[in-house]
């Protein structure tokens, strides 16, 4: 049985002069279990929470009720007193009759009546309540990013300079990810490489960062602090510890027939090959489809080329296993694939090429050397025709329903580029809408269409016709002048949508993270808490969470390596004793708790249980404290009542209900 | 029926399984009863009969814990059962060997007795036959067969077994009602209509607890009735919060698992029609969240345990009226 | 059915901890007033109530049962309110199908800069909750009277 102390605050008149304190007192002392009660001005001063230390020690309380203010402002106040007090904090219920009753109030008896109910439910939950204890958990000081594009490589630098330890592990080659094929970068114009190549150096460089490129993630176990993770690296056939990155393997190789995926498939690229010169690490990797000495066991010539005797044709993928505090996720995105557009002609004709492709073809070290060309014949364009859209906003299953929210930038930027340097070209621009929120967007695109000369037609492109002259025809529409529009272009460029890696849902599925109906990865709270996963320990940086240009991926990026550089200066976690647990007793083993519950915080054992004298092994739930947030969603999917929650028990709700209406 | 039997004596003297799951002969022909048989001499009673309507599945749960597999004998609609069972990792698959019967529709003999033909003594069960010859002290008498069946029946979930290892003899659809008809009829009621004829069916309640013990889906080792998790275990009281609440929230307690097996009807001593709770939730589920059959296929995502981000709203109960 | 205004029902709301018990705070605060029949469990989450609750509260004597939450996307737990609102809408349906007005039952979503939503809110739920008069049927759903 528990002896009850009630607390009754005056709030100055706040509560006093609507509601009879004294009257509450009264009645606080009629309830069962209550042994002490009094008011008090102010129950939340000094002087207010040394009343109630001296009645914990005269009167031997056990539970404390305190009518007062919300929770939401003085609940931790007065359970920090009751701690002092040397009551465990969870033995504290606080009856709000200000903010709930005396405020919205006016008649007295009325009002009186109600926070006598209110203190009784309150009374009645703290006969239910007991002593709960936050847990601990350890917290290991190191950091994994999955995925190595400009979000990674970001996140993975500042943690480092924090003095953390982080890895990043990339699947491809070579970190850079998608900004390494970009060619000049919007609103500035400057090169992409150039601003991105000094970072991937220093990331590489970096004491405290780890790269493992060309692996993926392969196992996820364990909870937010204590992670541990299988990574699988593949085999390289070349040995990282004694390539020089001279280059000549890739030269000689025999098999140069392979599309090369860095160029987008534009070109192709030998067997053995990096992805791009400024790979990092400069080693290369044995495609063992294309390679003849895998397919045939004939050739060896890159092993016989290599004066660092690098080439190792046995190695073996390996599976490390390492144990992390935190996990990023900066998977990036890939453009959508075009096969519900057949009306525009991709694949159909080679001078209709996606934005991306274009990047390429416009960059330097791209398969056309930087000159824009046509795919098909090499010729200089004279007609360009932008399409935007592709895929995105789409209100159908074709493509996608969100914004790809970069597109219309770097059509801009494209667009001025290509007036830029060859003025006696021209372009079209078919859009639905031209969105350009951002610092110094608009500016730009003013700049395209007022200082470039770049012609903006709001209206949609029903079909791009292949012409017999080799020329492509655009049928569209203009809704501005409310016409049909046709015209001969010699290139058409697609803004194609961009989605989430494929490889993100695997990903998500290990991390136990939520991931939307698009595949983007679902954040904890989408104003609030926009870099954290709802998994407590995992984080987000990048396109993985949403669709973002360069500017805001680095933001990201570095917010959430501040999340994680919090996590990993504690020592130790505190974790909230307000859990769901499962009565082994009751539990099925049915798995329905677990399918409800946001952070994966349930897991089955199969335990040897003695229910009342009967042995036998059962598969029952168990909760990972430090996952679980205490929402109590399992604890109504539980059939039999096995599930309950710690703070706020079936019991305590229930004596709650019936204290109100009886 | 010797078929079944001939098979079963196989298996156990093969030593493929080390028990049967089947139905017991009874003193009478409707009074069947589900049990297990150890050998070749207890299988002598064994009976597989137009009475057999029990579904086998429950009881795989306790046969789940034994030593070596268990040969069990499913109705079609018997399998729905045993895959939600298996989903909810209350039967091990592994541990059963499952032998899909064929039905062709099962008898309630209290539908014979209330046709006004009293003191009988049995009835043949010839495969797939119009009429039901109805054996009585008092001589033989005829009734069609679908009017002597169980509702269940009328409202036939197909002929197909969602899971065997072999299956024996031929089952075929009886469905002959539409499965909603009468939630549908109760809906359009006026709420005074409604609330009398729950009243008229639920006063009836003994609250024998035969409902709950036979429900596949009441399968929960300790039911929430009878623990102090939520204050609802009381004994012998007529005013308690279980007594007043029992068939609403057994019916929530198994919303989006319950299979529409029927058991629970079956067993009623008193006749309340129970299944009409379990198949309101099934009709509102089906209209509000797309069709769902539970235990039609064991990976999907139960109704409760899901949701679309436009899924109506609560109000939608009001707006339809 | 005439409104006997001297019926003072007894109404529970259940409100989660994170959207709409700050949104009462607000409602309190700016000094909406709404009927002192209303009394305020906090819960967690939406999800956190179980329909045994609302079925007790009945069987105890409330005369209407009101479960506020945070609006749909907005859920602290992602995802709480989504289950909430499934389990509502079919235990809802379920209570008018046996005859129970479906007035005493609601559901609304309110987040905590809606404090003048929360007030209109029990305003408008306890005048219905008045016009229907007590609650008889809900307190035994054997349905013995």
């Amino acid at each position: 049985m528990q002896r009850i102390g009630v607390f009754v605050c005056h709030c100055g008149s706040n509560i006093a002069a609507t509601v009879d304190v004294k009257k509450v007192v009264e009645m606080a002392l009629l309830e069962q279990g209550v042994v002490h009660a009094e008011d008090y001005p102010y129950m939340c001063s000094e002087a207010g929470q040394s009343r109630i230390a001296a009645a914990v020690a005269e009167k031997k309380l056990t539970g404390i009720v305190v009518c007062s203010c919300s929770p939401r402002m003085h609940e931790a106040t007065f359970r920090k007193a009751a701690e002092r007090a040397g009551i465990n904090p969870y033995m504290v219920e606080i009856a709000n009759i200000r903010e709930h009753c005396s405020w919205i109030h006016k008649d007295m008896v009325e009002a009186t009546e109600k926070a006598t109910i209110l203190m009784r439910a309150a009374v009645a939950k703290v006969h239910l309540n007991a002593p709960l204890q936050a847990g601990e958990s350890m917290v290991t000081k190191r950091a994994l990013v999955i995925g190595g594009g400009i979000a990674g490589i970001q996140t993975a630098i500042d943690i480092a300079d924090a003095g953390y330890k982080v890895d990043i592990v990339e699947k491809t080659p070579s970190i850079g990810g998608r900004m390494s094929q970009l060619d000049k970068t919007f609103p500035t114009l400057d090169c992409s490489a150039c601003i991105l190549t000094p970072k991937m150096v220093e990331a590489a460089a970096h004491e405290n960062i780890t790269i493992h490129t060309y692996s993926e993630v392969e196992k996820v176990a364990g909870f937010v602090g204590n992670f541990t993770v299988d990574i699988r690296k593949k085999a390289r056939f070349v040995d990282i510890a004694k390539c020089t990155g001279c280059g000549v393997c890739q030269e000689k190789c025999p098999s140069k027939k392979t599309p090369n995926e860095f160029n987008r498939g534009l070109n192709n690229r030998s067997a053995i090959y990096t992805p791009f010169a400024q790979a990092i690490p400069n080693v290369p990797v044995i495609d063992t489809t294309a390679c003849i000495k895998f397919k045939t066991g004939k050739c060896g010539v890159c092993e016989k080329v290599c004066q660092a005797g690098a080439i190792n044709y046995a190695q073996q993928d390996e599976i490390i296993t390492e144990n992390y505090g935190a996990i990023v996720v900066a998977t990036g995105f890939d453009t959508i694939k075009l096969d519900n557009y057949g009306e525009y002609a991709y694949g159909q004709s080679k001078d209709v090429i996606t934005s991306l492709e274009l990047e390429r073809v416009m960059n330097a070290a791209g398969p056309t050397k930087g000159h824009l060309e046509r795919l098909s014949d090499g010729k200089a364009p004279k007609e360009i025709v932008f399409i935007q859209c592709v895929g995105s906003r789409c209100s159908d299953d074709r493509g996608k329903p969100y914004c790809s929210k970069i597109c219309c930038m770097y059509t801009a930027k494209h667009a001025m580029l290509i007036r830029d340097k060859y003025p006696d070209t021209n372009v079209t621009v078919f859009y639905i809408d031209v969105r350009t929120p951002g610092k110094n967007f608009d500016e730009f695109y003013r700049r395209a269409v007022e200082d470039y000369g770049v012609n903006y037609i709001k209206g949609q492109v029903g079909k791009v016709i292949p012409q017999p002259d080799g020329s492509l025809l655009v049928q569209g529409v203009d809704l501005l002048d409310q016409k049909q529009i046709l015209k001969k272009a010699d290139m058409v460029v697609l803004a194609t949508a961009i989605e989430p890696n494929p490889d993100v849902r695997k990903i998500a599925t290990m991390l136990t993270a939520s991931i939307d109906t698009n595949n983007f990865l679902t954040e904890a709270h989408p104003k609030l808490r926009p870099v954290e996963s709802p998994t407590a320990g995992v984080f987000l940086s990048g396109v993985c969470q949403g669709p973002k240009d360069i500017p805001e991926t680095v933001a990201q990026a570095g917010a959430a390596a501040v999340k994680v550089i919090g996590l990993l200066a504690k020592d130790k976690l505190k974790t909230n004793p307000c859990t769901a647990k499962a009565d082994e007793l009751l539990c099925n083993g049915c798995s329905t708790c677990a399918n409800v519950c946001p952070y994966g915080a349930i897991s089955y054992e199969t335990k040897l249980i003695n229910d009342h004298g009967i042995r036998e092994d059962r598969r029952v739930a168990v909760v990972n404290n430090a996952l679980c947030q205490g929402c109590g969603a399992c604890t109504v999917a539980c059939p039999s009542g096995a599930m309950d929650l710690q703070g706020f028990s079936n019991r305590q709700i229930l004596a709650e209900v019936d204290a109100i209406c009886r | 029926m010797q078929e079944l039997i001939n098979r079963a004596k196989a298996l156990l003297e093969s030593g493929e399984v080390a028990r049967v799951l089947g139905w017991r002969k009874g003193e009478n022909v409707w009074d069947v009863e589900p049990a297990f048989f150890n050998n070749a001499e207890e299988l002598e009673n064994f009976v597989y009969n137009g009475f057999c309507g029990a579904n086998l599945s429950k009881y795989m749960i306790e046969a789940s814990k034994l030593e070596g597999k268990t040969l069990v004998f499913l109705k079609p609609c018997d399998t729905y059962s045993f895959n939600q069972l298996t989903k909810e990792h209350r039967v091990d698959r592994e541990k059963a060997y499952i032998i899909g019967v064929g039905c062709k529709g099962k008898l309630k003999v209290e539908n014979i007795d209330a046709k006004g033909i009293l003191d009988v003594i049995g009835a043949d069960y010839p495969d797939a036959a119009e009429t039901l010859t109805v054996k009585t002290l008092y001589g033989d008498t005829e009734v069609s067969y679908k009017s002597a069946m169980l509702e269940r029946c009328h409202v036939c979930k197909g002929k197909e077994h969602m899971v065997y290892d072999e299956l024996i003899g031929e089952s075929v659809d009886t469905i002959d009602a539409d499965r909603f008809a009468e939630v549908a009829k109760i809906e359009a009621m006026s709420p005074e209509e409604k609330f009398a004829f729950f009243q008229s069916e639920l006063s009836k309640c003994i609250r024998c607890n035969a409902c709950r013990n036979v429900c596949p889906a009441c399968s929960c080792r300790k039911c929430v009735f009878d623990s102090n998790k939520f204050d609802s275990a009381q004994k012998a009281n007529t005013t308690s919060f279980e007594e007043k609440m029992f068939h609403i929230i057994r019916a929530f307690h198994v919303a989006g698992r319950c299979t529409d097996c029927g058991e629970c009807s079956r067993v009623c001593p008193q006749g309340i029609p129970l299944h009409l709770f379990n198949r309101k939730f099934i009709k509102d589920i089906n209209e509000l969240y797309g069709d769902f059959q539970a235990g039609a296929d064991i990976d999907a995502r139960g109704p409760l345990t899901n949701f679309q981000l436009d899924d109506c709203e609560p109000d939608i109960v009001t707006k339809r009226g | 059915m005439s409104i006997n205004n001297d019926f003072r029902p007894t109404i529970v709301a259940f409100c989660c901890n994170w959207c709409s018990y700050a949104g009462a705070d607000l409602a309190g605060s700016s000094r909406l007033a709404y009927p002192a029949d209303v009394k305020i469990i906090r819960v967690p989450c939406s999800c956190r109530v179980n329909p045994m609750f609302i079925l007790r509260a009945f069987e105890k004597g409330a005369d209407g049962v009101i479960l506020c939450g945070c609006h749909p996307g907005d859920c602290h737990y992602s995802t709480g309110n989504y289950y909430a609102r499934r389990r509502m809408t079919l235990l809802f349906s379920m209570l008018d199908y046996l005859g129970v007005e479906n007035g005493r039952t609601r559901v609304e979503w309110v987040s905590a800069a809606e404090g003048v939503k929360f007030s209109e809110t029990m305003n408008s739920f306890v005048e219905k909750v008045r016009s229907l008069g007590p609650n008889v049927r809900l307190g035994d759903l054997r349905c013995k009277n």
